[in-house]
């Protein structure tokens, strides 16, 4: 066996200082097991070390939350006795260095950390960034990305009913890889992790175990360097179809009484779920490695508790409940073995061949785990440009408006989508390319809303007031559905926290999201932090991933995006200003990159927001839309393609130029369309609520008009909209 | 009327062929792969999925599987057999329908609502349509039809091309075809026609909030020729 020592400590991404410290908790060295146990529980990845005293912060409280983070994922109530169980959760390391099968076990464990708490998963969704459209690993990242996430969930048959794909420089060395699934579940019949009582077998359920994944997590803890490509097989590999049978075993082990608590094997497999299990029932645990059902010859105790093959399970049963529980798996075809129980020692205690290979105290490797009080840097608020009137001069509209339709980050995403069965399970009702994915609640009137959404380039101008946006654009999402907002799961994908900088964004970032979430009632339930996604020096924009679910009590009500009648009224819902910085037609078209985000003023978020859906209640909305990216003609121009219908704009009064007001990025805005018999009524409701509007124009036949300054054809902007990623996927 | 959906270890469309049966008046019941015996059915639905996972080849585990023998023993005393995507592999797979279908011509799996042309009306399961031109969605990676000439000619002679890939219009040439397919073909009918399979899913169209709606006109006609 290895003789254990400081240097292989450092080798399996512990500090020295953290080395010292689990030979004094130990009062002694220990062996080489011990110590793959302590570096996959004590990674970041695992402890959230640099970001646990951070997390407290966060807004997690709220009538409907039945339970927030700490659990596999969160739980809301969406009234009745229905429940939706939803987390997201980033898989980047690994989609970098096998793209394929990075995303793919991506999206399978995040349906694990579903399905363990007794729901059938209703959704998927996913957060994905790459590098810029011209660097040489970007196409294939994509591909293979895409192919993963698909390759995997339509093998389910869980429906990809939204998403979202960004592209910027700052992730040409680390690709961002964030899937995100929705669970229904009765509130009565939720399963959780922790384990209780002593004596009771410890059951192993799934895949065999394989050589494959380990170290996963240590990997995702660790910066990249020029041997990234070494690192390929700690990437797991991963088997939907055996997913689908252990999806459709446990949920019929789940309709009886017999189990205690349930956990997935995900990153740092056995060994963080049963010391998890442990810890959260204050209980010890035995396991006999000897039993652990393994795919490969001559496994060490050392490889079996750190491996991170997919497709596992382990349960706490009651007691005598073995046979029936291994019937139900012996009829899906998997593996079940009882491999060992609870006790009350409080220790975890491995057992191979005979011999006890390790004996640690499970407190030294919860509670007792290393937390940082990482340095970190308050950014400033950038200086606000101020743009000439010559910078404009020069400019056409109908340039303007081509050139931002053909941006990476607005172009049309139907290559990606189209590679995602979105109709399975037959209860879609909002498919992806919306302003959120709808899905019914299987035999009822209602439905759900879901929504991913990022904002690196704000969040990296301002981090405060980032993390603020993200959270209101997620809530906006879900009111232009006619949904109401419910509850967020955030991944959080930073940069290195040893360094002031990226600590400083990720703090700050935190702050903006918790301060929006607690105002608009809006709390966060689940999610996870990915840190160190730097190579060589250069780390990413701060990227906080923000899923968000809403509740449409009755479905018949959804609103969608497209344009419905010639004539109607079209209103933008919230004051343009004429933002520009940070804009997606400063970069562009005026090449400015600096100045600060646009400013988030949750007051008006909250009001705006609320006043659609008290138009939409009283049935005075035909169509919806919120205003993001690219302004407001960007957005009339997404309403335009998608209902093959077109505006007559109206000529603009007050003091914004054309180009600060149809392209600036404003917050808390929407486009909605309203008959002629309901303006009366729908402008009179707006004044009493004092909520600014302007009116926009009219649903006209087939063109974008305004007056002489634009004029063009649907076809004029759909073909670059429509075709951009298909283009470059081809060349 | 009665009908049956056999559930494969990986089928993920059952649920929603039991659906759309039962909302358009069957009596359905689910069957297990594992067992020996379908009980008394007007009709047998193979569901969409990956069976199997679909490793070895789409269906061919499935097509060897133990409940097998009953619907091929079922087909052959003319009963009438549905298979939907991963089903229609299956079909292929067991040689109760000619021809196989290989990967997509893009390599890529396609969601999305296409249209196809009905080619024979002579049958229990369009009858009674009268559109000429249906609605319909696809969710495959493996929908590339491809037969032997002599087994066009043959399939072309009996009349056995049950719906091709068109435009709204009904114009199935190359233009309209999503996955390469041979002469567009999206579902091929067995001589005596009562054997579809088909790569489209008619139970994804039952509803105006979903897709569409021209999946009711396929069963409301199905279970009235029935």
């Amino acid at each position: 066996m290895v003789e254990v020592n400081e240097k292989i400590a450092i080798e399996h991404g512990l500090k020295s200082d953290e080395y010292k410290k689990i030979c004094d908790l130990l009062k002694r060295t220990p062996n080489i097991t011990e110590l793959g146990v302590f570096s996959a529980m004590w990674n970041e990845h695992c402890s959230y070390k640099s970001s646990r005293r951070h997390l407290k912060k966060l807004h997690t409280k709220g009538d409907q939350v039945i339970q927030g983070p700490g659990e596999n994922a969160g739980v809301v109530d969406i009234e009745d006795d229905d429940a939706i169980v939803f987390k997201i959760e980033s898989h980047n390391h690994p989609s970098f260095i096998e793209p394929y099968q990075g995303a793919a076990t991506g999206v399978g464990g995040i349906m694990r950390d579903v399905f363990t708490m007794g729901a059938r998963p209703i959704a998927n969704l996913n957060s994905i960034h790459f590098g810029s459209p011209d660097h040489e690993k970007t196409r294939n990242l994509l591909r293979g990305v895409v192919k993963g996430i698909g390759g995997y969930g339509n093998c389910i048959g869980v429906p990809t009913i939204a998403g979202q794909t960004c592209f910027d420089e700052s992730y040409n060395g680390n690709i961002l890889v964030n899937a995100m699934t929705l669970g229904l579940v009765n509130k009565n019949k939720i399963f959780y992790s922790k384990a209780a009582g002593i004596n009771k077998p410890v059951i192993y359920v799934g895949s065999k175990t394989g050589r494959d994944g380990i170290h996963g997590a240590s990997m995702a803890s660790a910066i990249f360097d020029d041997k990234i490509e070494e690192k390929k097989p700690t990437v797991q590999v991963g088997d939907p179809f055996t997913e689908k049978l252990l999806l459709e075993a446990c949920l019929e082990l789940m309709a009886g009484k017999s189990i205690i608590s349930i956990q997935d094997m995900g990153a740092a497999g056995l060994t963080s779920s049963s010391i998890e299990m442990a810890s959260k029932g204050d209980l010890g645990i035995e396991i006999d490695l000897t039993k652990v059902p393994c795919r490969e010859e001559n496994m060490t105790p050392y490889e079996i508790m750190l491996s991170e093959s997919q497709e596992r399970m382990l349960i706490v049963l009651e007691e005598g409940k073995e046979n029936e529980a291994k019937k139900i798996f012996d009829k899906w075809n998997l593996d079940f073995a009882v491999i060992g129980k609870t006790t009350n020692s409080k220790n975890i205690e491995l057992f191979f061949k005979n011999e006890k290979v390790a004996k640690i105290p499970i407190d030294f490797l919860a509670e007792n785990a290393p937390m940082y009080d990482r340095k970190w840097i308050k950014a400033k608020l950038p200086k606000e440009n101020s743009f000439s009137k010559d910078q404009f001069k020069s400019l056409k509209l109908s340039d303007c408006l081509k050139k931002v339709l053909i941006d990476p980050n607005i172009a049309d995403k139907e290559w990606i989508w189209d590679q995602y069965d979105h109709t399975v399970m037959g209860d879609t009702i909002q498919k992806p390319g919306g302003n959120a994915g709808v899905v019914r609640v299987h035999g009822t009137n209602k439905a759900v809303a879901a929504a991913v959404d990022s904002s690196a380039t704000y969040c990296h101008a301002h981090p405060l007031t980032g993390g603020k946006q993200v959270v209101c654009e997620s809530w906006r999402n879900m009111i232009a559905v006619g949904a109401k907002p419910i509850a967020i799961t955030n991944c959080l994908n930073f940069g290195n926290p040893e360094k002031e900088k990226n600590m400083g964004e990720f703090v700050e970032c935190v702050e903006g999201i918790t301060e929006a979430s607690k105002y608009l009632n809006y709390p966060v339930v689940s999610g996870n932090v990915s840190f160190y996604n730097e190579t060589k020096d250069k780390g990413i924009k701060p990227t906080p991933s923000i899923g968000g679910i809403g509740l449409l009590s009755n479905y018949k009500e959804m609103m969608t995006m497209e344009l419905k009648n010639e004539g109607n009224y079209l209103l933008v819902i919230g004051k343009t200003e004429g933002h520009l910085d940070q804009s997606v037609f400063a970069r562009n078209i005026l090449s400015e990159l600096n100045g600060p985000p646009p400013e988030v003023n949750l007051f008006n978020e909250k009001q705006n927001g609320m006043s659609i859906l008290n138009l939409k209640n009283k049935n005075l909305i035909e169509t919806c839309h919120d205003v993001s990216l690219g302004g407001i003609l960007t957005a009339i121009s997404k309403m335009v393609i998608k209902s093959d219908k077109g505006v007559k704009l109206f000529p603009l009064e007050g003091l914004v130029n054309k180009f600060e007001y149809f392209f600036g990025e404003d917050q808390a805005r929407y486009i909605i369309e309203v008959k002629p018999e309901n303006l009366e009524n729908v402008e009179n409701m707006l004044k009493k609520d004092s909520i600014h509007f302007d009116k926009l124009g009219l649903v006209d036949s087939n063109k974008i008009t305004l007056e002489n300054d634009l004029k063009l054809s649907i076809d004029d902007i759909k073909q670059g909209y429509k075709n951009w990623l298909k283009e470059y996927m081809v060349n | 009327m009665k009908s049956s959906v056999i559930i494969f270890p990986g089928s993920n469309c059952d649920r929603d062929m039991d659906v759309a049966l039962k909302k358009f008046g069957f009596e359905n019941q689910m069957v297990w792969h594992n067992d020996a015996e379908i009980p008394k059915s007007d009709l047998i639905v193979l569901p969409g999925g990956f069976s199997y996972g679909d490793y070895l080849r789409c269906g061919s585990i499935a097509g060897k599987s133990r409940i097998i023998k009953s619907v091929i023993d079922f087909a052959n005393s003319g009963g009438l057999v549905l298979g939907i995507c991963n089903g229609f592999q299956i079909l292929t797979e067991t040689g109760l329908l000619p021809g196989i279908l290989q990967q997509n011509k893009y390599l890529n799996f396609i969601c999305k609502n296409v249209f196809v042309k009905i080619k024979n009306k002579e049958n229990k399961y369009f009858k009674k349509i009268k559109k000429e031109v249906l609605e319909l969605h696809i969710a495959h990676n493996e929908g590339n039809y491809f037969c032997s000439h002599d087994e066009l000619k043959s399939i072309e002679d009996n009349g056995q091309i049950a719906v091709t890939y068109c435009d709204h219009k009904g114009n199935d040439d190359e233009k309209n075809n999503p996955n390469g397919a041979l002469k567009n073909i999206a579902g091929i009918f067995n001589k005596d026609k009562n054997i579809l399979g088909m790569m489209p899913h008619p139970e994804r169209m039952i509803d105006p909030f979903l897709s569409g709606e021209d999946g009711s006109l396929f069963f409301e006609n199905l279970i009235e020729s029935l």
